[in-house]
C-alpha cells in the first residue's frame, strides 16, 4: 500500500478564497443581476441558491488573438468530408456560430458571451445586505421576545418526590451499602439453613451446641445491622433540578396585506412585492421559521396564495378594516402570541371607504398593535401624487388616521413610495435604531 | 499456462484491490511495454476536490487570483447543471508524477485510469524531449510552493489589489511569456537581493567592537565573499519574443517583487508549453498505453469479461470523432487523433500495405512498434509527429478535408481533400495547425526608446496576412502600459516587411 493517498477526508473548498476574489472582482456586475433575479422570483425564494448570468466585463482575461476574418489566408483541416471535391467552395456562414466552420474561425475571438454560475443563499444574501447595509438594523432594531422554559440544571439533594432521579439514588444507596457491609438477604437465609440443618442433625453434641449458639449471634447481628444500615436512606435520594430560562421566540409570522382593487395596478403591487421581500428576508435571518399569510382585500378580505396575491385582480370598493379584521381572525385561529412573533406589512394606494378609517385605527389601537412586533404602512402612490403630497402631513384619510395611530406606537411605521428607488431607504427607516432619548 | 483468478469482480474499489491492480499494471508497462516513469504517487480524491483542482491549472497548489475562482464557478455550473462531466483523473508533470483518482470510479475505470496517467502520460512526461528541456518535474511542487508563499506575502505588504492588477496584466501575457528557443537561466533580482541581505546579516552577525582596538595597518578579518552573480547587465537585446522576461528585465517602472511576480508568471507559463504543444500526442500515448495494458491484463486472465467491456465502453467515446457538421463537433479530438495515429503505426509496423510501404520504408513492416512509438514520444511533438506520422489509411479513415479560407471572400474553398494528390497537402496543413507558433500570434518587442519618451514598441509579424483581433488587442494594450508605464505602441507588420 505504498503508492496510495487517500485524500478524501482533506479539507475541500480549496477554491472558496479565489470564489470570494471573484465575486468581489465582478461586484457591479453581479449586484445587477442579482437585483434583476430577485425582482422576478417569488417571496421566499429569496433563500434559495440562484442562477447568475453576468456581462463578462470587469472580469474579462483577454489575450492576444488572431482574427481571420479579418484580413489574411489561412487553412485548416476538418474531419468526415462526404461529398467535397477539390475546388469545391461551400459558403462561410453569416456569422460566428452559423456553422461548423464559422465555429472554428469563431474560436480566435474572445468570446463576449454572458458568464453563468451558481450563487449561493449566503452569497445572494451578502449582496442584497450591502445594498442594505442591513446588517446593522439587524442587530439593533427587533427586540428580543422572550419565551421561558425549564431546562434541565443537574441534580440536587432536596426536591418534591415527583423529580427523584432513581437511577442516582439507587446508585448512591447501592455504593453505601457495599461501604457499609449490610448484609444481604440470601447471606441471613444461608445461616438460617445451616442452623436449621445443625438442629436436625445432631442437637446433643457440645461442638454442635456451641456452633448453634455462634450461629444464632450471627444471625441476631446481621439482622441488627440490616436495621440501622437502610435500604435506601435519606442520604442516598437525588432529584432532578430544573431552572428557568429565556429563549426567544424562535418562529414568526408575517402578515401581508394589500388592497387589490382596481387602483392598485401592475406597478403597484410589484413595489408592495419588493417590500414584502425585504420584510421577509429580514425576519429570516432573525427567526428560525418564518411563516407568510397573504391577506387581499377589497370590500371584502381573503387569505389567498401568494400567486393570487400578487397577479390575480378583483373587482369592488375598498374597505381595509375588513383586512385588519380576517388578520386578527387568522392570529387568534393559528398564531398564539406565545409562540409567535407577529409582523404586518400592510400596502395600500391609500383609498377606503369613508369613514372606514376611523375604524382601522380603532382596531388598531385597542386589538393589533399590543400583539405585533412591528406594523409596517406602506402607501404606493404615483410620481404625481407623491410632489402633491410632498408633506407628511397631508394626504387621503387612511393616511391622516394612520399617522395618529404611528404617535401613539413606537412600533407603527408608516411610510409613502412611489418608485423601486423609494422602498431601501424606506425600509431602513422603518427599522432603523431609534434615536437613543437617554 | 494455468488459469489465474481475476484482480477483482466486483464495481466497487477499495485500496487493496487497487494495490493489486496498481502492481499487474506496473508489471506490465514496466516489463512489458518496457515504459520509462516517474516514481508514482496516486491519491484519491472526491467530486469537490476534483473541481477545486481544475480551476486550479490542475495544480496541487497555486497561488490566489480572481481568474481561478472564475473558472471554478464556471465549471461547478456546468457540473451541477450535467453539461459536463468531470474528468476520470488529474496528472501533474512532476517527480514523483501525482495522479488524482476520482472515488466515484469503479474499479475497471481505477485500473484504466491507473494505466492511462500513472503509466502513460507519466511516461510521455519523462521521455519527451520538450518536458526533458523546459519542465524541471522534481522541482515545480517546491516552485509552486515558493510562488504561492511569495504571492500571499505581496498580497500582505502591498495590498491585494495591487498583486491582482499585476497578475491580471502577467495573465494576460502568458502566451507572450514563453521562450521558443533555449537560453541560461539567471538570477532574479529579487533572487540577487536574497543574497545581499544574507551578507548584510552576516556581517551584523560577525561584527565585533574588538576590531575597532586593533593597531592601524592590520584588517580585521572580512566575511566571506558571496560570489557577485553574474553580469545583471541592462543591455536589452531586441527583438526579444518573451515580452514577459523583457517587461521583468527592463520595465522601467517595476517594483522588485513585481518583477519577481512576473517571473513566478512566466515561470509557469513556460512549464505549460510543452503541454500546449503535445496534447495529440501526450493523450495519445497514455490513451495507447492504457489499450495495450487493459487488453494484455484481459489476456492474462486479470480482468472479467465484464471490466473488459465496461472499460472497451469508455475508451469508444474517449476516443470517438464527431465528423464536422455534427453537432457535438468541436475540433479535432486529440485522444482520437493521436491514439488513432499510434494504433496506426502498430498497424504499420506488423502488416503494412504497400501503400505504407512506399510512405514510411524506415519501419513499415519491421514489427517492433513500440520502439517507433518510443522514438516517437521521446523526439517529436504534435507538429511534427503529424508531419512525419500521418498515413494515407488515417487521412482517409477520418475523412479529413481542408479548407482554405481567404478574408472577404464569401466561401471557402476546399483546397485538398483524402486522394492521391491530397494527402501530402492535407498532411502538412494539419500539422501547421497544431504548431503552437503559427497558430499564436507572432509578437515581439522591437524598440524600447529609454532615452527620450520611453516608448515601447511592439511588432506583430503576420503569417499569410492574418491581423490581431482589434477589440482584444486594444485591452492587451492597456496591460502592457500597465507593465511597461510609459506608452507602448504595436505595429502589424506583413512578412517580408
Amino acid at each position: 500500500m505504498t503508492h496510495f493517498i487517500d485524500r478524501r477526508l482533506n479539507p475541500k473548498g480549496k477554491s472558496l478564497a479565489n470564489r470570494q476574489r471573484f465575486l468581489r472582482r465582478a461586484r457591479a456586475q453581479i449586484r445587477e443581476a442579482v437585483q434583476k433575479s430577485l425582482k422576478e422570483s417569488p417571496v421566499a425564494d429569496i433563500e434559495k441558491d440562484r442562477k447568475i448570468r453576468i456581462s463578462t466585463k470587469g472580469t474579462r482575461e483577454p489575450r492576444f488573438r488572431l482574427d481571420p476574418r479579418a484580413g489574411g489566408e489561412h487553412d485548416f483541416v476538418l474531419p468526415g468530408n462526404k461529398e467535397f471535391m477539390p475546388g469545391d467552395e461551400i459558403k462561410k456562414p453569416k456569422n460566428g456560430d452559423g456553422g461548423q466552420a464559422g465555429k472554428q474561425a469563431a474560436d480566435y475571438v474572445e468570446g463576449d458571451d454572458d458568464f453563468e454560475f451558481t450563487m449561493s443563499q449566503e452569497e445572494v444574501l451578502d449582496i442584497f445586505f450591502e445594498d442594505l447595509e442591513l446588517p446593522n438594523l439587524v442587530r439593533t432594531t427587533l427586540k428580543e421576545t422572550p419565551n421561558r422554559t425549564w431546562k434541565r440544571a443537574g441534580i440536587t439533594t432536596a426536591g418534591s418526590p415527583n423529580q427523584i432521579n432513581l437511577v442516582r439514588t439507587m446508585r448512591n444507596s447501592f455504593g453505601r451499602r457495599l461501604a457499609l457491609k449490610r448484609p444481604s438477604l440470601s447471606e441471613i437465609e444461608g445461616l438460617h439453613a445451616e442452623l436449621e440443618a445443625l438442629e436436625q442433625e445432631n442437637p446433643e453434641g457440645e461442638e454442635t451446641q456451641a456452633r448453634i449458639i455462634g450461629l444464632k449471634e450471627e444471625i441476631a447481628r446481621a439482622e441488627a445491622k440490616r436495621k440501622w444500615v437502610a435500604f435506601v436512606d435519606p442520604l442516598d435520594v437525588r432529584f432532578n433540578a430544573f431552572a428557568e430560562q429565556p429563549v426567544p421566540a424562535s418562529q414568526a409570522v408575517m402578515f401581508c396585506l394589500m388592497d387589490v382593487s382596481g387602483s392598485m395596478g401592475e406597478r403597484e403591487k410589484d413595489l408592495a412585492k419588493r417590500f414584502y421581500m425585504l420584510l421577509h428576508l429580514f425576519l429570516r435571518r432573525r427567526y428560525g421559521k418564518v411563516d407568510i399569510v397573504f391577506v387581499r382585500h377589497t370590500h371584502d378580505a381573503q387569505e389567498v396564495d401568494e400567486q393570487e396575491f400578487f397577479y390575480s385582480r378583483q373587482s369592488g370598493g375598498t374597505i381595509v378594516s375588513t383586512a385588519l379584521e380576517k388578520m386578527l381572525e387568522i392570529q387568534r385561529e393559528r398564531y398564539a402570541t406565545a409562540d409567535w412573533n407577529i409582523y404586518a406589512a400592510q400596502a395600500s394606494d391609500g383609498y377606503t371607504q369613508s369613514g372606514d378609517a376611523r375604524r382601522c385605527v380603532e382596531m388598531l389601537n385597542n386589538d393589533i398593535m399590543p400583539l405585533c412586533q412591528h406594523y409596517a404602512y406602506i402607501e404606493i402612490l404615483d410620481e404625481r401624487e407623491m410632489e402633491v403630497f410632498a408633506s407628511e402631513d397631508s394626504g387621503a384619510e387612511l393616511w391622516r388616521a394612520y399617522r395618529t395611530v404611528a404617535e401613539g406606537w413606537e412600533n407603527f411605521a408608516t411610510k409613502r413610495i412611489s418608485k423601486p428607488a423609494d422602498i431601501f431607504p424606506v425600509f431602513r427607516e422603518f427599522f432603523r435604531k431609534p434615536e437613543t432619548a437617554s | 499456462m494455468k488459469p489465474v483468478a481475476p484482480l477483482f469482480r466486483e464495481a466497487e474499489w477499495d485500496f487493496e484491490t487497487l494495490d493489486r491492480a496498481y502492481k499487474a499494471i506496473e508489471e506490465i508497462a514496466l516489463n512489458e511495454l518496457k515504459l520509462d516513469v516517474y516514481p508514482n504517487q496516486i491519491e484519491v480524491i472526491s467530486s469537490e476536490q476534483m473541481l477545486d483542482a481544475y480551476s486550479s491549472l490542475a495544480m496541487p497548489l497555486m497561488y490566489s487570483h480572481w481568474s481561478f475562482g472564475k473558472l471554478f464557478a464556471r465549471e461547478e455550473t456546468l457540473y451541477r447543471a450535467g453539461y459536463s462531466a468531470l474528468a476520470y483523473e488529474i496528472v501533474i508533470n512532476s517527480s514523483p508524477s501525482i495522479s488524482y483518482l476520482l472515488e466515484e470510479n469503479t474499479m475497471p475505470m481505477q485500473a484504466l485510469v491507473i494505466a492511462h496517467a500513472a503509466f502513460g502520460h507519466n511516461h510521455f512526461f519523462k521521455n519527451n524531449y520538450l518536458f526533458r528541456q523546459w519542465t524541471n518535474a522534481a522541482g515545480i511542487l517546491d516552485y509552486l510552493a515558493f510562488a504561492k508563499s511569495y504571492i500571499a506575502a505581496c498580497e500582505d505588504r502591498h495590498g491585494r489589489e495591487d498583486v491582482e492588477a499585476i497578475l491580471d496584466s502577467a495573465h494576460a501575457l502568458m502566451d507572450q511569456g514563453v521562450f521558443r528557443y533555449s537560453r541560461p537561466p539567471r538570477a532574479s533580482r529579487e533572487r540577487v537581493l536574497e543574497k545581499h541581505r544574507k551578507r548584510r546579516e552576516y556581517e551584523a552577525e560577525a561584527y565585533s567592537e574588538l576590531w575597532r582596538t586593533l593597531p592601524a595597518g592590520i584588517t580585521p578579518p572580512s566575511a566571506p565573499l558571496i560570489p557577485e552573480p553574474e553580469d545583471e547587465s541592462d543591455e536589452m537585446r531586441l527583438p526579444e519574443e518573451n515580452i514577459l522576461y523583457f517587461l521583468e528585465k527592463h520595465s522601467p517602472v517595476l517594483k522588485d517583487w513585481q518583477r519577481e511576480t512576473l517571473r513566478i508568471v512566466r515561470t509557469l507559463a513556460q512549464y505549460f508549453y510543452p503541454q500546449k504543444q503535445t496534447k495529440v500526442m501526450n493523450e495519445g500515448c497514455a490513451t495507447f498505453v492504457h489499450h495495450a495494458i487493459m487488453n494484455q491484463l484481459y489476456d492474462k486472465g486479470l480482468i472479467t469479461e465484464g471490466a473488459l467491456l465496461e472499460f472497451l465502453h469508455s475508451h469508444t467515446s474517449v476516443v470517438f470523432q464527431p465528423e464536422f457538421d455534427d453537432k457535438r463537433y468541436n475540433g479535432l479530438n486529440p485522444y482520437a487523433l493521436g491514439y488513432g495515429m499510434m494504433a496506426d503505426i502498430k498497424r504499420i509496423c506488423e502488416d503494412p500495405a504497400d501503400e505504407d510501404r512506399d510512405w514510411f520504408p524506415s519501419f513499415a513492416g519491421s514489427g517492433d512498434y513500440m520502439a517507433v512509438l518510443k522514438n516517437a514520444w521521446a523526439n517529436y511533438r504534435d507538429e511534427s509527429f503529424i508531419e512525419q506520422f500521418l498515413s494515407p489509411k488515417l487521412i482517409r479513415d477520418f475523412r479529413l478535408f481542408a479548407l482554405h479560407d481567404k478574408a472577404g471572400e464569401s466561401a471557402y474553398k476546399v483546397a485538398a481533400i483524402h486522394n492521391e494528390n491530397g494527402y501530402r497537402p492535407v498532411r502538412t496543413m494539419l500539422a501547421r495547425q497544431y504548431d503552437v507558433g503559427l497558430a499564436e500570434p507572432n509578437i515581439q518587442v522591437a524598440e524600447a526608446n529609454l532615452k527620450s519618451d520611453r516608448r515601447l514598441l511592439l511588432q506583430h509579424r503576420m503569417h499569410r496576412g492574418v491581423p490581431l483581433n482589434e477589440k482584444t488587442k486594444s485591452l492587451m494594450l492597456a496591460h502592457v502600459e500597465r507593465l511597461w508605464g510609459y506608452d507602448v505602441d504595436l505595429d502589424e507588420l506583413e512578412a517580408g516587411e
